[in-house]
């Protein structure tokens, strides 16, 4: 019997379509827009002016906070213009745009792509290096690494899980990076339980991708600690806590961090980075994104320079089809729909998600039946039909009380609803009030 | 049969009396004092429950003014002036006299003039919809037309018109309690006093982006140009974040400030028709 | 791009189940049952059930249309549903006004009047059901006579109600059995009663195909039905001459219909796995004592519908199990 989580879970259909597909280098853009807030956390603050010539990997938004990391230019050029930009959400944020010219980096920056084993750093430079390279957990939260890294005092880590799950349907960044950076990844994470001081980590893989498990298991022959931990298809076994519990049997009690049951659990992607950062000085300025869906011409997988817009991603894989509905920025479960396609790709962006006219819509919404699908597939064992109830109502207290902070907001009640039913669009919002109510307690 | 009917009357009467005890001993055991006059207080308030004075109801309102003993900062905007005055003949306090309010709503963002440029799906109340995304339009200030002020509304005074798409505010029921405000996400409900024959004129703009983003995203926006905070003589117009804002309390409905604006974001409401024509030349000529 | 990009909030998939397709599977589910009782009690038992499901529609769209004035919610299935197991519910030899009456009951009282699709707090075809059998207990009692697939002229009394009338006079249980058919052919649905609830075996059947096609879990219909296995067992053990045997219970009755398409009903059943154990529980004590003890030989209409006035309630106390809870 595979190992996974117990509690609830769905298994939408997988439509892993490019993960025969070999990672691609994307060309330049010809300006790229990084946004300063790419992370959970504050907002980095702006060092370049208008105008600052930039090379790629230099810094041009620092950490302004302990939650906060590092922005570097990924492209060489000019600054045109530190203003907003419309993201994918509506909303007007800061960004800075840069004119590209050429393709100068940073002279610290080791291009080679010779594998180096091993780091003579301690765990303290480690983390700091990590917050200097701006790394944030790339599977989609987008949480900074070094802070993840660095556990409160009193608490210790015992084990790291590294998550290669990808749980999502259609994406294959991360799969493709198992396969290809196999080594970088297995060094990566041997940095990554140096920083933390354990002697045990566990890639966990789900079993959609048995050529990355063979292939993994085969490389962790030679780097001790690392076990691979192939799990059974399910989603959504890519969260957090449903990790640590499928791999390690762990509960996370409710409201508290991994670190509470002595675990740490960082994508592959932040180890791969973490990598690039220590051995070869290169902060994060690209990252692997999968451009796919049922009506894309040639679903890929790319590596792709922070600040691309998504248009040019959509036109290397073959333009965007005619009968879209919807675009989505990372994957149909927890992606967001993106209000237009200039936006662009950030260090949380996994994938861009195209989806044709006939799936694209919602269809009406009818009366619960209380058929109670929605609470056995919820894994956080929340009732989701009552939380959307009591969201609609307003009634915070007791929202609370039915534990709507514990909502990982995985999707699972709005997909497996017979009638339709927003359930995650209300738990959202009455997540966002009460937490803020909590807030105010404070 | 005499006898059990007898019976049946003693052990009713008995259970009767041994109720009545109970509960009289009860009631003085678990008797609280409350102060008369918070029952004078609100029956003297209208009874709408509307929360428009800050607290859970007509009697917390009560309540709340009988501990502290004072009207500062209390109000119904239901009741109004005649209401806090029987209140404070109450109370043997003086009330302080307010202007009365109603709402209007500071976004004129048609589907002519401000184009949608998204097609939302979701559950739909402005709240949830504002979480997720900036609205369906390219304004991430406007209106986004799911109403949720019509729905908090105990008054019956506020409705989406169907042909704009946008919440009007019925001013003979309106009584400014302030729900709509706080329901509406995007802020753009504001209490403006009330000016006779409802007359208002103010900013139908929230729209805090520069001039031409603004302008592109709806043809009705407020670009911040000053124009108007130039024409008015009483100061009642100031200009914060690339918006106009007019101050009701100071303005005297003189009706300058409409005609300059190019973009048409003044709204003028239950004025007689302008009779001067230069003026209207003039504001076609820089629109 | 001339078209606009639809926004939504994730998800953006769905597993494409909705409202009609289960209804109309639980529909599907029953027709096997439904086609064997056209055979056992031939013309009558068609023309029942078609009263009853006409009726339930035409009910349910006037007072959609014109009392609630909403959408009409005729083409999600329910009324189909409701109207199909009221008619299974009751005997084929009914009066045909009657059946009208108890589709009104069914869906203006049970269903309509607590606001429509899942607002009632009671299944629909069972109010319908027990509103006839106590305004009409003579009409309702007279169950056909059911010899070898051919439908006799006069009435017979079902097994359990032979077996209570039995027990009531004194007569050994020994004596009784002899009265009713064997189990075997009860099992195959050689027995007098209801419309629907003749044949066990078909109506397993249907409950196979929603357990395969996850409409239904096995927790309600298994639990049912283990309850009045084994607390019927108990009696039985306790004192033989007094008390049937358990399999006996299984097969006769309501009891199949009952705990795979009554106490299953969505709407009406508890949320969580268990919740709905403890409500499955209290259908079979209810039942078997009902049957037992109780004035009526069958009970388990009663028990359903006395479990989902607890419904709320048990929704409201048993939670199922939070992650990351300590037990």
């Amino acid at each position: 019997m595979l190992k996974t989580f117990k509690i609830g879970g769905v298994h939408p259909a997988e439509n892993k379509l490019s993960a025969h597909k070999a990672v691609e280098q994307l060309p330049l853009p010809k300006t790229a827009t990084i946004m300063v807030a790419q992370h959970i956390g504050a907002p980095s603050k702006v060092i370049v002016q208008r105008g600052d010539e930039v090379k790629v990997g230099q810094i041009i938004a620092q950490s302004a906070g302990f939650v906060s990391t590092n922005i570097h230019s990924s492209v060489s050029g000019k600054v045109m213009k530190i203003d907003t930009v419309v993201d994918s959400s509506g909303y007007k944020k800061n960004a800075i745009v840069i004119n590209v010219v050429g393709d100068e980096w940073d002279e610290s920056i080791d291009r080679s792509t010779e594998l180096v084993t091993d780091t003579d750093l301690d765990a303290k430079a480690i983390t700091d290096k990590i917050l200097a390279a701006g790394i944030v957990g790339l599977g989609g939260a987008t949480f900074p690494t070094h802070v993840k890294l660095s556990p409160p005092p009193g608490m210790k880590a015992e084990v790291l899980l590294i998550n290669g799950v990808e749980c999502e349907p259609y994406l294959t960044a991360d799969h493709r990076l198992m396969l290809e950076k196999g080594d970088e990844l297995m060094v990566g994470t041997k940095i990554l339980m140096k920083a933390l001081n354990v002697n045990r980590a566990a890639i966990g893989i789900e079993n959609n991708k048995p050529d990355a498990i063979k292939h993994l298991k085969e490389l962790a022959k030679k780097y001790e600690g690392i076990e691979i931990c192939p799990l059974k298809v399910q989603y959504p076994q890519g969260g957090e806590k449903q990790l640590i519990k499928a791999v390690i049997g762990r509960e996370v009690p409710s409201g508290a961090l991994p670190i509470a049951v002595g675990a740490v659990v960082n994508n592959v992607g932040t180890a791969l980075a973490t990598y690039e950062a220590i051995i070869k000085n290169k902060p994060l300025i690209e990252r692997i994104v999968t451009v796919t869906g049922k009506s894309v011409a040639n679903p890929s997988n790319f590596m792709v320079r922070i600040g691309t817009p998504t248009s040019q991603l959509i036109e290397a894989a073959g333009g965007l089809p005619d009968d879209t509905a919807k675009i989505i920025s990372g994957g149909p479960m927890m992606g967001k729909a993106v209000s237009n396609i200039e936006v662009p790709v950030t260090k949380g962006t996994s994938g861009i998600l195209i989806i044709k006219e006939e799936e694209g819509h919602r269809k009406p919404m009818q009366n619960c039946i209380r058929c109670g699908r929605c609470v056995s597939v919820c894994p956080m064992g929340l009732e989701p039909f009552l939380l959307m109830t009591l969201s609609e109502k307003n009634t915070w207290d007791k929202s609370e009380e039915e534990r709507v902070m514990d909502c990982i907001e995985c999707g699972s009640c709005s997909y497996t609803c017979p009638a339709n039913r927003p359930l995650l669009d209300h738990i959202r919002y009455g997540k966002m009030t009460v937490g803020g109510i909590i807030r105010t307690r404070k | 049969m005499s006898a059990s009917l007898i019976y049946t009357i003693i052990t009713i009467s008995s259970i009767g009396i041994t109720a009545a005890v109970i509960l009289y001993f009860t009631a003085r055991k678990f008797y609280v004092y409350e102060d008369p006059r918070i029952d004078d207080v609100e029956e003297a308030l209208p009874a709408a429950n509307c929360g428009g004075c800050g607290f859970a109801g007509c009697r917390a309102f009560a309540e709340a003014i009988v501990k502290d003993n004072s009207l500062d900062n209390k109000f119904c905007p239901v009741g109004g002036n005649d209401t806090m005055k029987s209140v404070a003949n109450i109370m043997g306090l003086v009330a302080e006299q307010k202007a009365p309010r109603t709402a209007v709503v500071r976004c004129n963002g048609t589907c002519e003039h401000r184009p949608k440029t998204n097609q939302f799906e979701g559950a739909t109340t402005c709240a949830i919809m504002s979480m997720s995304y900036g609205g369906d339009t390219a304004c991430s200030y406007g209106c986004l037309g799911c109403g949720d002020c019509t729905t908090v509304c105990d008054f019956d005074a506020i409705h989406m018109n169907p042909e704009t798409g946008l919440p009007e505010v019925d001013d003979d029921k309106c009584v400014a309690c302030g729900a709509c405000v706080d329901a509406c996400p995007k802020s753009l409900i504001e209490l403006r006093k009330q000016m006779p024959k409802h007359r208002k004129i103010y900013i139908s703009c929230r729209n805090e982006d520069k001039g031409g983003p603004a302008k592109k995203a709806c043809s009705v926006a407020c670009i911040g140009c000053g124009k108007c905070e130039k024409e008015c003589k009483f100061e009642a117009i100031t200009i914060a974040n690339n918006l106009a804002f007019i101050d009701s309390d100071k303005c005297k409905l003189c009706r300058k400030c409409a005609p300059v604006c190019p973009t048409n974001a003044i709204q003028e409401l239950n004025f007689p028709p302008r009779k001067v024509k230069p003026v209207v030349e003039e504001t076609t000529k820089e629109a | 791009m001339s078209k606009l990009l639809t926004i939504t909030p994730s998800p953006h998939m769905h597993q494409g189940d909705s409202v009609n397709k289960i209804m109309y599977s639980v529909i599907f589910a029953l027709l096997p049952a439904l086609i064997w009782s056209f055979i056992v009690f031939g013309l009558s038992a068609v023309a029942v059930t078609l009263t009853a499901v006409v009726a339930c529609i035409v009910i349910e769209w006037v007072i959609q249309k014109f009392l609630i004035k909403g959408e009409p919610t005729i083409k999600d299935g329910t009324a189909i549903l409701t109207g199909i197991l009221l008619a299974m519910n009751v005997p084929a030899s009914l009066p045909i006004w009657i059946i009208f009456i108890g589709a009104l009951v069914a869906i203006g009282v049970g269903k309509m009047s607590f606001g429509g699709l899942g607002q009632n707090v009671f299944n629909p075809a069972l109010v319908g059901r027990v509103f006839l059998l106590i305004s009409f207990p003579v009409q309702m009692t007279s169950w056909p006579n059911v010899s070898k697939t051919l439908v006799d002229a006069t009435t017979q009394a079902t097994p359990l109600a032979i077996v209570k009338e039995g027990i009531k006079n004194g007569t050994p249980i020994s004596d009784l059995m002899a009265e009713i058919p064997k189990y075997t052919e009860l099992l195959m649905g050689n027995m007098s009663g209801s419309v629907g609830e003749v044949s066990a075996i078909l109506l397993l059947v249907g409950l196979v195909y929603m357990l395969l096609k996850k409409i239904i879990t096995w927790h309600i219909p298994f639990t049912v039905l283990g309850t009045i296995f084994v607390f019927g067992g108990i009696l039985w053990l306790v004192n033989p001459d007094q008390f049937v045997d358990p399999v006996f219970h299984l097969l006769t009755g309501g009891a199949m219909l009952g705990a795979i398409f009554m106490a299953t009903d969505m709407v009406t059943s508890p949320m969580s796995k268990k919740g709905q154990i403890i409500f499955s529980i209290g259908i079979g004590l209810i039942t078997v004592s009902i049957r037992t003890w109780g004035s009526y030989p069958e009970g388990i209409s009663f028990a359903i519908l006395i479990m989902n006035a607890f419904t709320p309630l048990i929704n409201n106390y048993v939670k199922p199990k939070r992650f990351g809870e300590t037990k």
